[in-house]
């Protein structure tokens, strides 16, 4: 019925089909944690390990688990593998874990890993599956970098909490603000949408000289 | 247990803190029904509705059964809701089947969204009690819905407008967002 090869597994999820800036799945952690890069890679690394596990799992028990209560049961899966990784942080990194707050527990609400399971654990086996889930956390991690980044460098001229800009910098303290988090997705969708735009321009043009010619 | 005054909580959770424009939960359903005031308004008390269960069962089950079994918290919030909005579901179902009709697939939908987990989630982290819960429930959705309808009446008059041809979509609705949220914060200083 599919015939993506695994590399094209793994590839989609990190741009063509990226999770947040194409798919438009998993805005709210995208918008609440990324006024500073390191929150953004706290979120990024929980939001990996939960796909990628319960990916697996999914694809491994894809057998014993009945068609009518499927969404529920991947649901369990992800709140426990959400547990995990709640405990862990607070483990290891407790500042973090302090700073991500309810958003933790919110990855398990993440529509973006859900979707993975429903349309793609639950067909595949687990090797492409895990390929599946790696790609798309990457793209998610990218996205959310990005979104960190730009917050962070205008917000506080710093980047990573390394000054850039020396101290004559005046931070546009809106973009740290929640007003700032879609005006910075905002941006970055139009940016996109211009790109696509040109593009399309461009072989339109290509096509006229072509049949000029 | 928590002290704050209930009309400081209800207006905290309706205009200062909103959910969906300060604290970014619930973004689903305000892309995706703010096309329409009526469906948004319908939407807006259809959340109403579940936080307000949300709010009292969570309430139960914390005062009942997670204080001997807190790493349970985030799997037994989940299936609570699941279930909850499956009888709700239900219960419109057999009671009214043309708003059944009109709710469509946002109904199941309310599972995944954001807005009622993480009620669940600073009702538990901020201690409210009863009634504490039950304030700051109602005070939640109505900011929801204050949200949608503005957002929606905003994209109602903008379908007649000349937008270029790359902003629309997704990308206009977000910068629109922005601005909504800077007029929030205008909020900020009142408590």
């Amino acid at each position: 019925m599919r015939t993506t090869t695994p590399s094209q597994d793994f590839i989609r999820g990190i741009w063509d089909e990226n999770p947040v800036l194409v798919q438009m799945l998993g805005l709210c952690p995208a918008l609440a944690v990324t006024n500073s890069v390191k929150n953004a890679l706290a979120m990024s690394a929980a939001t990996f390990f939960v796909i990628c596990c319960s990916s697996v799992l999914v694809s491994s028990c894809k057998r014993f688990i009945p068609n009518e209560v499927r969404i529920s049961a991947y649901i369990l899966v992800i709140a426990t593998f959400v547990t995990l990784a709640d405990m862990l942080l607070q483990a290891y990194a407790p500042v973090q874990h302090k700073e991500l707050g309810a958003f933790m527990a919110l990855i398990v609400v993440n529509c973006m890993i859900l979707g993975r399971q429903e349309a793609f654990a639950s067909k595949n086996n687990p090797f492409r599956s895990l390929l599946d889930a790696v790609g798309t956390g990457i793209g998610f991690t990218i996205a959310l970098l990005m979104m960190g980044g730009f917050r962070e460098i205008l917000g506080t001229g710093a980047f990573l909490e390394y000054s850039l800009f020396g101290p004559n910098f005046e931070p546009w303290v809106i973009m740290v603000l929640p007003a700032g988090g879609f005006l910075t997705l905002g941006f970055i969708l139009l940016a996109m949408g211009y790109a696509e735009h040109r593009k399309k321009a461009n072989e339109i043009v290509n096509e006229q000289v072509k049949t000029a010619l | 247990m928590n002290d704050q005054t209930l009309f400081s909580i209800f207006f905290s959770a309706m205009v200062v803190n909103n959910f969906t424009l300060a604290m970014f939960l619930g973004l689903c359903p305000f892309m995706g029904v703010s096309a329409r005031v009526e469906t948004a308004l319908r939407m807006g008390l259809a959340n109403i509705f579940v936080l307000v269960l949300t709010a009292l069962s969570v309430w139960v089950l914390n005062t009942y059964i997670l204080e001997t079994v807190p790493y349970l918290r985030i799997i037994s919030f989940i299936i609570v809701i699941a279930s909850l909005v499956q009888i709700v579901e239900m219960a419109v179902k057999k009671l009214s089947p043309t708003l059944f009709r009109q709710l469509g697939i946002f109904l199941p939908l309310m599972t995944t969204n954001c807005a009622i987990l993480g009620l669940a989630i600073f009702q538990t982290n901020r201690g409210y009690g009863f009634l504490q819960g039950l304030t700051f429930a109602v005070g939640a959705g109505l900011g929801l819905t204050l949200a949608l309808v503005l957002m929606a009446s905003i994209r109602e008059s903008l379908e007649f407008s000349d937008i270029p041809g790359i902003a629309k979509g997704t990308g206009l609705v977000l910068i629109i967002a922005g601005i909504l949220s800077l007029a929030f914060m205008g909020f900020a200083g009142l408590l």
